[in-house]
């Protein structure tokens, strides 16, 4: 079958994409895999000026996931179109760019940087961080201004598609993804990390420096599948699931609540040509299940 | 047989390729035995197809196909040797990582990825010097099997463990050592002092110390080094989760610069380039 999908005009070969902060900047994984074989690449969050990210101990591991509060360490967006993109395969795999910034304008001059480069194929909108000129409420817990951020990054992104990523850390994650959408979002991507902590009895101290962190890996997946589910009820736009993905047949657990594509996160840290190996099981196990195409088996859970 | 590289920093990447591949396991040894409240020590051998390029110093990440979800992250091992088509690496049960591998048998799937980072540098006739703290004798003992002049070499292991939980008969014959035991209080700071007194002789003449062991070993140590001025590595061995340079996990404060990835930059870094 034609493993290809659409979103937003954007064609992916198939619909496996790697997700934001667990695959480095592409290059690091090229050793164990083939990365035109994905459907796409998403690196690591990009901010304007580089970051130095948060205190160590950064990362804890929990049952079946992992803690993470890296702080959006990264080089900054210029030293990634100057130093990396380069050298990634982007005319045969779609390169997306993770924005991330403090306030509506930094977001807006990535977009507007970013539009101009050819090897970046769609921007997606980490709105999982905090707003300063908000007093740090975090720009995804809020509609308001989950729109405005949109709207900044869509005004300025010319012909790339803007997908938004959503953070499970809410009430409702369909008002939000409503939010995106009618500030013009073409696609949306769920679920960022759950916020959580981990703590030590014996040194009475927590796990993470930042105290709290990102809770991801398979132990979030019936989370994320929740919210699949309940956005693409709600609405219809493209969804791109991510949460505790380890398997072809997750993938399609996915696909079946509803969504158009999925990212593979936290399992490459279980071994680095994961996202190669789920990629290369698919079409297997859609032959094993008789699906003959998408259309025939995408949102076609009975309920 | 590993291949001694010639370099003077560290290079930024690793100049052989790291490779995933599936392997099994060849043997779990538990070496000697073990008095009072810590936990054993342990040899374990893997099948190496087709894997002989790695350089002293490097590292495997290592992931038991029947681990599941659980423990999540794979670990990572120091190389200590890898001869005759077997990968063996040494290692003490510590965590939840280190204790389920303890658990596996021989025959097992184990997913293994490496060699990663970038080894010690070999400078073949510059007197270096060797600091192992206990289990940090793992990468030493390939180092001093594939060094081309051996005479240039001095180990000195501490340990609080029996002698006969260190493999030292994997230590080539003609290696210059000392092996030092710490149980108290007092033999730890009196081996501080001796340690100290081999730094200065070593810092007098163009030489090179190369340091591994454990968090506070290396504190020690990397105070010791910078005091005396002498051209020092040490072998960091933070928590990671990718091994690959992809999660940011793992990074080490930089005297310049942003953090240092400790898999991707490292695992050994000058002394004069990293802080702790
Ligand atoms: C170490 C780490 C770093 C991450 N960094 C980012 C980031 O920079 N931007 C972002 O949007 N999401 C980031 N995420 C979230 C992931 O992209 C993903 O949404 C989340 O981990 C859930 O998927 P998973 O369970 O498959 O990992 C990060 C996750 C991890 C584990
Ligand atoms: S262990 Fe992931 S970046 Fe080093």
């Amino acid at each position: 079958m034609d493993l290809s999908v659409d979103i937003a005009g954007l064609r992916l070969k198939n619909p496996i994409l790697t997700a934001s902060g667990t695959f480095g900047y592409g290059l690091e994984f090229m050793p164990y895999g083939n990365l035109t074989s994905l459907g796409g690449i998403v690196v690591k969050g990009l901010s304007w000026e580089p970051r130095q990210g948060n205190p160590m101990p950064r990362i804890a591991e929990t049952s079946c996931g992992m803690l993470n509060a890296v702080g959006l360490q990264n080089i900054g967006v210029e030293s990634f179109v100057e130093k990396k993109l380069p050298l990634l395969p982007w005319s045969e795999v779609p390169v997306i760019a993770n924005l991330y910034a403090r306030d509506a304008e930094e977001f807006a001059r990535l977009a507007e940087y970013l539009a101009d480069q050819e090897g970046i194929a769609a921007l997606e909108v980490n709105i999982s961080c905090p707003n300063v000129r908000a007093g740090g409420v975090l720009f995804g817990q809020d509609p308001f201004q989950a729109a405005e951020v949109t709207k900044a990054v869509k005004d300025k992104a010319g012909t790339k598609p803007v997908i938004v990523k959503l953070s499970p850390n809410v009430t409702d994650i369909t008002a939000i993804a409503k939010a995106g959408a009618d500030a013009g979002a073409d696609a949306l991507s769920l679920i960022n990390t759950l916020s959580g902590t981990a703590v030590d009895i014996r040194t009475r101290k927590p796990r993470l420096a930042n105290v709290v962190g990102g809770l991801s890996g398979p132990a979030i997946k019936p989370v994320a599948l929740r919210c699949v589910l309940q956005v693409c009820r709600a609405l219809h736009l493209p969804v791109i699931g991510i949460g505790g993905i380890a398997s072809a047949e997750d993938v399609l657990e996915f696909i079946l609540v509803g969504a158009r594509a999925v990212q593979i996160g936290t399992a490459n840290f279980l071994r680095p040509d994961m996202s190669f190996q789920i990629a290369a099981r698919l079409p297997e196990l859609l032959k094993e299940l008789n699906v003959s195409s998408w259309e025939k088996f995408r949102g076609t859970l009975e309920a | 047989m590993p291949e001694p590289i010639l370099f003077e920093k560290p290079t930024l990447k690793a100049l052989l390729h790291p490779a995933c591949i599936e392997t099994t396991v060849v043997s779990l040894t538990r070496v000697g035995s073990i008095s009072g409240p810590d936990k054993p020590l342990w040899l374990l051998d893997l099948a190496m197809p087709n894997r002989s390029r790695w350089r002293p110093g490097q590292f495997v990440m290592l992931r038991p196909a029947s681990w599941g979800f659980e423990p999540l992250w794979a670990r990572p091992f120091s190389i200590c040797m890898a001869e005759g088509g077997v990968l063996r690496v040494f290692f003490q049960e510590v965590g939840r990582g280190t204790a389920a591998l303890t658990k596996i048998r021989s025959g097992e799937t184990v997913v293994m990825w490496g060699p990663l980072g970038n080894g010690f540098a070999v400078k073949p006739h510059t007197p270096t010097l060797l600091l192992a703290g206990g289990i940090g004798l793992a990468p030493f003992i390939g180092y001093a099997r594939a060094h081309p002049t051996l005479e240039s070499l001095h180990l000195i292991l501490g340990h609080r463990q029996d002698k006969s939980c260190y493999p030292l008969n994997l230590l080539p014959a003609g290696l210059s050592r000392e092996v030092l035991r710490q149980e108290t209080e007092a033999d730890l700071q009196s081996f501080v002092r001796h340690l100290e007194e081999i730094i200065q002789a070593y810092s007098a003449r163009d030489s090179l110390v190369l340091v591994c062991g454990p968090h506070p070993f290396l504190r020690v140590v990397h105070g010791l080094v910078l005091k005396h001025g002498v051209m020092t590595q040490l072998s960091l061995e933070n928590r990671m989760a990718c091994g690959v340079g992809a999660c940011l996990g793992c990074v080490v404060e930089a005297v310049q610069g942003p953090p240092l990835r400790v898999c991707a930059q490292g695992p050994v870094f000058w002394a004069t380039d990293v802080k702790f």
